[in-house]
């Protein structure tokens, strides 16, 4: 640790084959490092919404319930689509650590599909609430509602868009330090949103669905 | 064509009479000047290369303290204006929607335009050079977070002369900022260009804690940072968990005024305190994360000009984590009168009241290291003992603010109005009055004049409590915050007018700093040795200015205030002779990030017109600048040894 400085902006130390390949520059461990942080944030980000969410959750305006509105099948596909791809990226991991590339870009290419049946079906229950005019402008609830969801889409779809663009870098340069480090970041911010995801389909899902 | 017209004297505002065009007249000159200038002088590719597109933390210090600067004239301006109104009863010199539209740009300027990027500057300014690195952890990450800033900034001016200023006070609470209440532009301005300058503080926040963490040179272990270091530590860790809240309050504000959604609304099922809450939840930890620096700024010129050890370090580090935590639980104290009922109030009374206690170690501290030293009152100095009993008066007022049932009588006040800026300016403007004497010689390579440092200091300390201590007063007399005018009779009339005096002189002692930035450029002493203090920490073991690269050879810390044990061993900065140097791996300038933030620009006005086609260009914009970064491999450069050993031979440490 107390070496860093030499190696950011200095020397390159000899490679030590013990530690994962993402961790291979001094660079790529504080990158790696920043990113956690970033996470720390943007966990208070999303804390802050289901606050808002479980305070509102009751503020219907007269307009529909959770317990109306929630479609069981859509959201367990979602989940289980979400969580899998999880999984499949733990694998494009693994595949990193063993230095397998095409097997690696194949999980990776399979996470993204995943994560684009979820957003599918995420929009389909969008638009089929919004058809029913329950609108993020018909109650306190449905705007809680659509922002937590909808902000929890939004990264999911940053992260496919950001993930395609590992990809093409894994497929142009090979396994290196440097896109390893980056497929490893995006894999972390994968798992992330599937953590996120689990307090989602607990907290707004299962519990909207009974209360 | 006739429609047209009528629509754009509307946005430019030339309807609202003689201030605006004024204003209007102003900018034009000053821009067409700042152009003509850099043409005739050809210093445009020079601004661009050294300037706009570098990612060295000196230099982007410097560019946070002149905006900085610039935004404490024009939040200083309002605040002048404001006294002008109130100086006496009956006064329509503003009218009450100016007045809303002054007092609420004077409040979000001065915290997030101006005690903020004064902060983070000397963040960038010191603390590299302080644990002996070469930059931050992310060089490039840091250069787009200025520009947020700078974005940021120039979005919320632009308010006063394009589509109107916000109104809602610098809180901007709900229900009275949602569009039924408060239509048009103006408080889109403020929740989107605070969106904005929030991004980049996260970023910084992230790039602090991750350089401290992990960039520290041999041997310099944590308890061994500069006590400035360790504030920014701490203030990292508070902007990491604190700005996102922010980001959510103003996030969801936006969708209800933008989208018509029910976060805070009256009606649909809202619920105006969550926005309360969620504001104070950011904002009480806020008011830390731009004291806490300042404490720190007076750690080190305290010590430094009483040629002390800094007393009581270990007690320092342990009561800013404690602030760093209350922090997190006093907000409710910004809104007692509420109703939350007693067992929630007291609890957060006696939370705040306990933040009294660390606060006071730290007091006891800085008094300690003064004790028995060979104290050197310069301006620095000055402004550092200046500091102690101004801030005492901010935080005892402050504990009586924190007892519930009186601060029903103190609430939104003038009481309020004055503890605060006892706070504010006698903590946060006194540390930064205090860093640029300090930091001065290292940023430019030239001291400010300490002549003009001492009128300057008392003229606006003399200044500041004539202007805020009769405001206590004013506070138990029954004059509430964010009246714009009152009648005569209640005997407010002549305590303001001595209020506004004091603000004057503040104003005064603003422009005797101004001159002597000036003065000191022209004649001032020039700074050859790099440490023109005897100073104790890393920084001023290189050369003011310092060399790109900071530090030739990384230095081996030995101990606490490392550059004063390597004084006392006879040691060189650039360890023992004959160490022969190697190139050295900088960061490449780039200019995607000033780019970056023209499509944050460009998407926040989108957001605030609702001009939607602008605002999904901006956001495009800026994830196609993300792809590009992504795809760059060639972001570094070798500085070669023959440079280093020029450099280092023109500064003698060879």
């Amino acid at each position: 640790m107390s070496n860093a400085h030499t190696a950011i902006h200095g020397d390159h130390h000899p490679v030590d084959p013990s530690v994962p390949v993402e961790y291979h520059e001094e660079e790529n461990s504080l990158r790696i490092a920043g990113f956690w942080v970033f996470l720390g944030s943007d966990l208070v980000l999303f804390s802050c919404l289901f606050a808002t969410y479980v305070v509102m959750h009751g503020r219907v305006a007269g307009g529909p319930t959770s317990q109306q509105l929630f479609d069981v099948t859509g959201f367990t596909i979602e989940t289980i689509a979400l969580l899998f791809s999880s999984f499949t990226c733990g694998l494009a991991t693994y595949e990193m650590r063993r230095g397998n590339r095409n097997a690696m870009v194949t999980w990776l290419f399979i996470t993204v599909a995943l994560g684009l049946v979820f957003l599918g079906f995420e929009i389909d229950e969008f638009v089929h609430n919004v058809s029913i005019g329950a609108t993020m402008q018909r109650s306190g609830f449905l705007s809680a509602f659509f922002t937590l969801v909808g902000t929890h889409g939004c990264h999911v779809t940053m992260g496919t868009l950001w993930m395609l663009s590992v990809i093409i870098q894994l497929i142009r340069y090979g396994i290196t330090p440097i896109t390893a480090r980056k497929a490893f970041i995006v894999s972390i911010y994968w798992h992330f949103l599937d953590a996120v995801w689990i307090f989602i389909f607990t907290v707004v899902y299962l519990t909207g669905k009974v209360v | 064509m006739n429609g047209f017209a009528n629509w754009a004297v509307h946005f430019f505002m030339l309807d609202e009479g003689p201030l605006i065009w004024l204003s209007d007249f102003l900018i034009g000159c000053a821009t067409i000047g700042i152009i003509v200038a850099l043409t005739y002088f050809k210093l445009w590719k020079w601004l661009w290369d050294n300037w706009l597109t570098t990612v060295d933390h000196k230099k982007i210090g410097i560019m946070y303290l002149i905006a900085a600067v610039l935004m404490l004239f024009r939040g200083g301006t309002d605040g002048l204006l404001m006294r002008a109104q109130l100086s006496w009863p009956n006064l329509h010199f503003l009218n009450a929607d100016h007045y809303d539209q002054i007092f609420t740009t004077h409040g979000t300027i001065m915290i997030l335009f101006m005690a903020m990027p004064a902060i983070i500057g000397f963040f960038n300014v010191a603390v590299p050079l302080q644990i002996g690195c070469r930059d931050v952890a992310f060089p490039y990450l840091n250069a787009i977070s200025f520009w947020l800033f700078f974005a940021a900034a120039l979005l919320f001016n632009l308010s006063f002369v394009v589509g109107g200023s916000p109104d809602g006070g610098w809180t901007s609470y709900p229900p009275y900022v949602e569009n039924v209440f408060d239509p048009g532009p103006g408080e889109n301005y403020f929740l989107v260009a605070l969106q904005i300058t929030g991004i980049g503080t996260i970023a910084t926040g992230v790039n602090f804690l991750i350089t401290i963490l992990r960039m520290r040179a041999p041997g310099m272990t944590m308890m061994r940072l500069p006590m400035f270091t360790w504030s920014v530590f701490i203030t990292s860790i508070i902007i990491v968990f604190a700005f996102p809240v922010l980001t959510v309050a103003l996030a969801l504000l936006l969708i209800d005024r933008d989208f018509g959604s029910h976060f805070f609304t009256v009606t649909g099922g809202g619920m105006p305190m969550q926005y309360i809450n969620l504001f104070w939840i950011w904002g009480h930890p806020e008011v830390y994360i731009v004291i806490l620096p300042a404490f720190g700024i007076f750690s080190e010129v305290v010590s430094t000009f009483s040629h002390k050890r800094l007393f009581g370090y270990s007690a320092m580090v342990v009561s800013m984590i404690a602030i760093a935590i209350l922090s997190f639980i006093v907000w409710v104290h910004h809104f007692f009168t509420m109703g939350a009922g007693p067992g929630v109030n007291s609890f957060f009374g006696v939370s705040t009241m306990a933040i009294a206690i660390p606060t006071g170690v730290k007091i006891f501290n800085w008094l300690f290291t003064m004790h028995k030293g060979r104290v050197e009152f310069t301006s620095a100095m000055l402004w550092a003992v200046g500091f102690i009993p101004n801030f005492l008066i901010g935080g005892l007022t402050g504990v009586m603010l924190a007892v519930p049932p009186a601060d029903y009588q103190y609430h939104n006040s003038y009481f309020l109005i004055a503890h605060f800026h006892y706070v504010l300016i006698g903590g946060t403007v006194f540390g930064v009055f205090a860093a640029i004497y300090y930091w001065w010689p290292k940023m430019f390579g030239v001291l400010l004049d300490e002549k003009l440092g001492r009128w300057h200091f008392w003229m606006f300390m003399i200044g500041f409590n004539i202007c805020f201590f009769p405001q206590f007063f004013l506070g138990f007399m029954g004059m509430q915050r964010r009246m714009y005018t009152y009648p005569a009779g209640y005997g407010w009339g002549i305590i303001n007018l001595i209020s506004t005096v004091g603000a004057v002189l503040m104003g005064v002692g603003f422009l005797i700093f101004v001159w002597n930035i000036l003065w000191s450029a022209r004649f001032g002493q020039r700074d050859t040795t790099g440490d023109p203090w005897d100073g104790r920490s890393l920084e001023w073991a290189t050369t003011s200015p310092a060399p790109e690269y900071n530090f030739a050879i990384i230095p081996t810390v030995k101990g606490r205030d490392a550059w004063w044990l390597m004084k006392k061993t006879g040691e060189s900065i650039n360890g023992p002779k004959g160490v022969p140097f190697r190139p050295i791996h900088m960061p490449n300038n780039s200019g995607r990030p000033i780019i970056m933030s023209l499509f944050f620009f460009i998407a926040g006005g989108g957001f605030i017109f609702q001009w939607w086609v602008l605002a999904i260009i901006g956001l495009l914009g800026v994830l196609v600048t993300m792809a590009q970064r992504s795809f760059e491999y060639h972001d570094h450069h070798y500085i070669p040894v023959e440079e280093i050993e020029k450099t280092e031979a023109a500064a003698g440490r060879l």
